[in-house]
């Protein structure tokens, strides 16, 4: 659907879609922690939080006026700027992931059609990768600023393993690729539209003639240990290294990579269920295709998709131990990663021999 | 016009960021302002319409060499550079119309080879990775190979360099 829009008009509406987008993305990020604190302790057999508001629903508005109100120590000998700078990189990159992830195919309102997206690249799922790249940096720095044995050593781990479950990550990736034939995460949710035989639902994990099921254990394995979570969690597990690479963060700065950690679930959420789980494909119940309620119910499948990635991530939490460290590095370089080229081959194989 | 005030943008923080990694005295500064002109190298592909090339130019230089340089600086706990107060007196003599006389053979270089009449405008190069690998499998498939078993080479040294004396 092609549609001419003025610059101004383009501009504007790239604006209020950003602001929404962050709003929706700061309170689903507010209400991941309520949700894995309830979870998990559901899982532990105790109540979670359920003292303030019903259901302890308003624990994240106490949680962020706690942080808000705690004191700010700044340790004598950090390097300041890095010290300073680090929390808002990491904040910052888990926040931009969020413009090119479609929460709808595109919509009509008045005489403008446009996605419910804040920008659709033609590179977009490279762009993940790459802001997935750059993070390294925020928790790199954090920990060599901070100047203390404990977040040097904690960050070095941390920065090792993302860099290495990013290889595993980006393989597994090409599989999903190789059938969407494009990097448009638009077009690889529209390659997934559809139905086999009335029933079986066309998403990258049954998608034939070689369903990527492989690919999808290869990229929850790699996503669980890129946003550093159970049981890949050792550079923060508390009776390891105190706190790892935030151990000399405290208040707002600490709450910074907190919330660029939960961000980061959410985005790896939205990937998983855009590659391979059919985005926000579903039934639209008789509503022509790019009307408001058609866009809103595409939405609502695509987040029932989300709170089922965030419910396994908060389910392995409860439930796994953690790997010790060269445990975890011998599982990327000597499994996920010949595995993940095995897939790319095979995937290829069937493609070329079938067309 | 927002083309070339875009382009004006990049270059600016490309040529801030190379003049500030010489400048700072501490490599972690240097390190970082050369992730600053990856970045600002990126966007210049994104203006001539390489978006491929650009992405790629975000995760493999600023996203995964920077990160070695990164490493390896904290790792060897580099310090900060010491300075004595002069300068080199040869720097000064030879140094000064050294880089006046390239400055002269660079400007004369571009001016002769482009001229004003056939600039490179927004989105001339190639752009999709499709046309990419069309290029990289066809025409050049054959650097292509060989490039791969160059690089299988340097991952050959890297790990019989970092092995073990047992």
């Amino acid at each position: 659907m092609s549609n001419s829009l003025s610059v101004t008009t383009f501009v504007l509406i790239s604006l209020a879609k950003t602001v929404v987008a962050l709003l929706v993305l700061m309170t689903c990020v507010a209400y991941t922690v309520w949700f894995e604190r309830k979870l998990v302790g559901h899982i532990q057999n105790r109540w979670g939080p359920t003292r303030v508001g019903p259901f302890g629903l308003l624990q994240p508005l106490a949680d962020g006026l706690k942080f808000i109100f705690k004191e700010d120590v700044t340790p004598p000998y950090v390097n300041r700027p890095l010290y300073l700078a680090a929390p808002m990189i990491a904040l910052t990159l888990a926040l931009t992931s969020i413009a090119v992830i479609p929460f709808s195919p595109a919509i009509r309102i008045g005489s403008i059609a446009t996605p419910l997206q804040v920008t659709d690249v033609n590179v977009g799922l490279l762009v993940i990768l790459g802001v997935t790249s750059i993070g390294v940096y925020g928790v790199a720095l954090a920990g060599w600023a901070s100047n203390s044995k404990y977040s040097l050593l904690g960050s070095l781990r941390a920065s090792a393993q993302m860099i290495s479950y990013e290889v595993a990550l980006g393989l597994s990736l090409i599989g999903v690729l190789i059938y969407a034939q494009s990097f448009s995460l638009q077009d690889i949710v529209r390659a997934q539209s559809g139905l086999y035989w009335g029933f079986i639902p066309r998403w990258n994990i049954f998608h034939g003639p070689f369903p990527q099921i492989v690919a999808f254990f290869i990229y929850l394995c790699a996503a669980f240990a890129e946003t550093n979570r159970i049981p890949f969690d050792l550079p923060e597990a508390e009776t390891e290294l105190v706190a790892g690479y935030h151990t000399e963060y405290s208040s707002m700065k600490f709450a910074m990579f907190f919330m660029a950690e939960y961000a980061n679930m959410f985005t790896v959420a939205c990937l998983a269920s855009l590659l391979f789980l059919g985005g926000w494909n579903g039934p639209v119940f008789g509503f022509p295709e790019h009307s408001i309620p058609a866009g809103l119910l595409h939405v609502f499948w695509f987040f029932v998709r989300i709170v089922f990635f965030l419910f396994l991530y908060v389910w392995v939490r409860g439930t796994l131990p953690r790997f010790r460290y060269d445990q975890l590095m011998k599982f990327s370089w000597k499994f996920l990663l010949p595995l993940s080229l095995a897939n790319i081959i095979v995937t290829a194989l069937v493609v070329a021999l079938r067309s | 016009m927002v083309h070339y005030l875009l382009f004006f943008i990049f270059a600016a923080l490309a040529v801030a960021g190379a003049i500030n990694l010489l400048a700072q005295k501490h490599p972690i500064a240097s390190a970082l302002s050369l992730i600053v002109v990856m970045g600002s190298l990126a966007g210049e592909y994104m203006l001539l319409g390489a978006e491929f090339v650009a992405v790629i130019q975000v995760i493999v230089y600023a996203g995964a060499i920077m990160v070695l340089f990164v490493f390896v600086i904290m790792l060897l706990n580099a310090g900060v550079e010491e300075r004595s107060g002069r300068g080199s007196r040869v720097a000064v003599i030879f140094g000064f119309p050294a880089m006046l006389a390239l400055g002269i053979l660079l400007a004369w270089a571009l001016i002769e080879r482009n001229p004003a009449n056939a600039p490179v405008g927004v989105g001339a190069m190639y752009g999709p990775a499709r046309s990419i690998a069309q290029q990289l499998f066809r025409p050049y498939l054959l650097p292509f190979e060989i490039t791969s078993v160059l690089i299988l080479i340097a991952i050959m040294g890297a790990v019989v360099l970092a092995r073990r004396e047992d």
